[in-house]
């Protein structure tokens, strides 16, 4: 299968079993470099799954990944992780402050997070500077999804994985974190691959969108496919709308 | 004591025994065993140490704590740590804890270089780490099964193995200890410690017993520390594969 874009990511026959359990089934297919891209489908589909394998997390039982052409089994996991950096879904929290938390990635490479740094950083995301010091137990789960968005930015990846970052914000939190990575992604051609239940969404901030069902890719094209799937089994998708 | 006097002390099974029948327990088996087993393994301990005192030889010392160190080992594989190889890195600590403390009883002429004082001792320092260890892997696999997507967090932003261990790790390592300390703060208040009581039984003068309690106290928080730390530093690589990945599963 040809692109008709240059590929930031592209699988080539992946599979992926837990226990004997066909998680991801001969995925193909590529994600273009500094766009967009939206991941739906409903839940269990393996897009979590998915993310993990491009950022090195999990292996594949077969097939290949490539990141700018490079496998991924091929690179340091290190190297790879920094490179394409992956807010994980349910946004897990180290104990200690928020502010530990930001400072993970560079203390992970023995360096420190300097206070201005670490308030842009909250600043960035629509947090205010002052929850730094707070216990990262104490956050509302909306406060967290952001954290974790900044925390992963500290990297700064030239790929970012977001996993259903949204699920728990309120609509202005939302359009907020809509606006941020948008911008990321203008200014410095992030590439950026956003797992989300909700297809409006999807419709409004993805260039372009993959459609997971059991373990497959159902779909992919432009974001506006979503208005109008080709197959039946996407149409009763996006009809059932969210899930 | 005579085998008389300690035939009169079956009595205390046989209160145990007339219980459980009474009360129902069914436990009429288990007492049975236990109390066989025990007659059977320490008069066999016991013959086997007069043996050993009386050959005087080196050669019968290293084979004791070497049946020791085999037995300890194997009963901390047997009680199924998920975690993958244990058996030989259990044995290094136990080796490795025994040679430290030997090593600095006998090279500071703490205690003299006989059966007596090396046997017994082994027996405690193995017999206590070989519960640390125990305790210490079914903590670190809690540990981690439990706290897995911090784990992973640290793994997804770019740190090794090594790193995104580090936290629990301690936290094993840490409540792994803590039982040890707390008992030795409390130690003599309400229960003479076994080793004492039984060296005053044995005629020995208060003070000297104490100071040998306090010489096993000291030994056992050496024990505990580097028992955990060093099984910890040995088994967490097997956590993950050479992909820096978290195994998937702990079996337990
Ligand atoms: N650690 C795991 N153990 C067992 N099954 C898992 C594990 N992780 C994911 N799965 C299974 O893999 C499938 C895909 O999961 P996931 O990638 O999280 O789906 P999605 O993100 O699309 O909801 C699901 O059926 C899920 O039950
Ligand atoms: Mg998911």
């Amino acid at each position: 299968m040809e692109d008709r874009f240059e590929p930031a990511v592209r699988f080539e026959n992946v599979n992926y079993s837990i226990d004997g359990d066909l998680i991801l089934k001969e995925v193909t297919g590529s994600f273009p470099k500094g766009r967009i891209t939206t991941i739906v489908g409903p839940s269990g589909a393996g897009k979590s799954t998915l993310l993990k394998l491009c950022n090195g997390l999990i292996s594949p039982d077969s097939g290949k990944i490539l990141i700018d052409g490079r496998q991924t089994e091929e690179m340091d996991p290190v190297r790879l992780r920094r490179k394409v950096g992956i807010a994980l879904q349910d946004a897990p929290m180290m104990d200690g402050s928020v502010f530990d938390n930001l400072e993970i990635p560079l203390v992970l490479q023995g360096k420190r997070l300097e206070p201005e740094a670490a308030q842009s950083a909250l600043t960035d995301v629509g947090l205010p500077a002052g929850l730094l010091s707070r216990d990262s137990r104490e956050l509302s789960g909306g406060q967290r999804q952001k954290v974790s968005i900044a925390r992963t930015l500290i990297n700064r990846p030239e790929v970012l994985l977001l996993d259903e970052i949204t699920s728990s914000l309120d609509p202005a939190s939302q359009a907020e974190i809509e606006l941020l990575i948008k911008t990321l992604n203008d200014r410095h051609g992030t590439t950026v691959i956003w797992i989300t239940h909700n297809i409006d969404q999807a419709v409004r901030i993805g260039d372009y969108t993959w459609v997971m069902m059991d373990g497959k890719v159902a779909e992919t094209g432009e974001a506006l496919l979503l208005h109008e799937p080709a197959t039946l089994q996407v149409r009763e998708f996006v009809k059932g709308g969210q899930v | 004591m005579t085998y008389g006097t300690l035939a009169l002390t079956l009595i205390f099974v046989f209160i145990p025994l007339v219980l459980t029948r009474v009360l129902n327990l069914g436990l009429e088996k288990d007492l049975l065993i236990a109390t066989i087993r025990s007659v059977i393994q320490l008069l066999a301990v016991g013959y086997l140490l007069a043996f050993v005192f009386e050959a005087e030889s080196p050669v019968f010392i290293l084979l004791m704590i070497t049946l020791m160190i085999v037995a300890a080992t194997h009963n901390v594989q047997r009680k199924g740590t998920a975690i993958p190889g244990i058996t030989a890195k259990v044995a290094v600590t136990f080796i490795f804890i025994e040679v430290l403390t030997q090593g600095i009883l006998l090279g500071f002429g703490i205690i003299p270089a006989t059966p007596q004082y090396i046997i017994p001792i082994s027996g405690m320092v193995i017999g206590n780490s070989m519960v640390l260890a125990i305790l210490f892997l079914n903590r670190f696999t809690a540990e981690v099964e439990a706290r897995r997507g911090e784990v992973e967090l640290f793994l997804s932003l770019g740190g090794t193995p090594k790193q995104a261990i580090h936290p629990r790790l301690m936290q094993a390592i840490k409540a792994s200890m803590i039982p040890t300390l707390e008992s030795q703060k409390t130690m003599g208040l309400v229960q003479l410690p076994g080793m004492m009581s039984g060296l005053i039984i044995g005629g020995a003068d208060p003070i000297e017993a104490v100071q040998f309690q306090l010489l096993i106290i000291f030994l056992i928080m050496t024990n505990a520390a580097v028992t955990s730390a060093m099984l910890g530093f040995l088994s967490y690589p097997t956590l993950f594969n050479g992909r820096m990945q978290l195994v998937r599963k702990l079996e337990t």
